[in-house]
């Protein structure tokens, strides 16, 4: 039942790893940058799921004095993650705009086949 | 009722997970990252994170499905097919998600008021803070007021990465006229 209760947090492992798979595991350059991201939303979803009181409310205080909130600091730190992650998606993307104008393929197999190639 | 949404958000996530990596068709991917994003979003506004779920409907959902298709625009939508399949990737990955599994099970309840994660820092913003700096939504106060140097830091990372941006497509399209383009 306990470990029942963390089911939040076995999705975020099942996610984290989906996406550090696709990062390893395929040649193509955008489907990587795709797996980082998944990986990334992975671990806001366990920061956001550690901040979570139940029976909470958002933190926007109202003027009762009986209201449980949920915990606004993983919400800071992971609205910073958020924008943070999509500046990394761009410089990511735009280098694959420019390896693909400098060899002609973003499959990292290919890259390797023209690199040696004397 | 708020669990069975949170029990359905996070399988449909897991889903489009497995979708993302099943699929060869780029732009399918792109497709379905959105949707990925969306989710999350929802998910978040469950878990009483709103301004967190706004903006990953607006920069995840949106901006990053605008940047991944504008490259795809311009390198291809169809992926390669691997050829064989690799074990040394699906070995690794198992031997980290067991890693994970075993801190996992250590991890306080979900949802427990008496989590220490509930008891160090947080009810001082959520006491002091409106008095503090006069706005009611604490993540705001918390963002810009408390920790307005690292809001700072983050629109700088914004503008490094802006600049990264721009100078690699300027350099590309400048070498891309150049004698030696293949």
């Amino acid at each position: 039942m306990r470990l029942l209760g963390l089911y939040n947090y076995w999705i975020v492992v099942g996610l984290m790893m989906i996406g550090f798979y696709t990062m390893i595991s395929r040649g193509n350059l955008v489907k990587k940058l795709i797996g980082l991201t998944v990986f990334q939303t992975s671990a806001m979803i366990l920061y956001i799921s550690v901040g979570k009181v139940r029976g909470g409310t958002a933190p926007i205080l109202l003027d009762r004095a009986d209201v449980l909130y949920s915990n606004p600091l993983p919400s800071v730190l992971i609205l910073t993650a958020i924008v943070v992650g999509v500046a990394t998606l761009a410089v990511g993307l735009a280098l694959v705009v420019r390896i693909h104008e400098a060899y002609g393929t973003i499959e990292e197999d290919d890259i390797h086949v023209q690199d040696d190639a004397p | 009722m708020e669990t069975a949404i949170d029990v359905t958000l996070l399988a449909l996530l897991g889903l489009t997970g497995i979708a993302l990596l099943r699929v060869y068709n780029l732009v399918t991917a792109a497709m379905l990252l959105a949707i990925y994003s969306l989710l999350c979003a929802s998910l978040f506004t469950t878990l009483d994170a709103v301004d967190v779920a706004f903006t990953e409907a607006a920069v995840g959902a949106g901006v990053s499905t605008v940047l991944l298709l504008g490259t795809l625009a311009l390198v291809g939508r169809e992926e390669k097919r691997p050829l064989k399949r690799q074990a040394l990737p699906l070995i690794m990955v198992v031997v980290t998600g067991a890693a994970l599994v075993y801190g996992i099970a250590d991890i306080p309840p979900f949802g427990a008021p008496d989590n220490p994660a509930q008891q160090h820092v947080a009810p001082v913003y959520l006491q002091e803070s409106e008095a503090a700096t006069g706005i009611p939504n604490v993540v705001t106060s918390v963002l810009t007021s408390y920790r307005g140097y690292d809001t700072l830091g983050e629109v700088t990372v914004i503008f490094t990465a802006a600049v990264g941006v721009l100078l690699l497509l300027a350099t590309g399209r400048g070498r891309g006229r150049g004698p030696d383009d293949g």
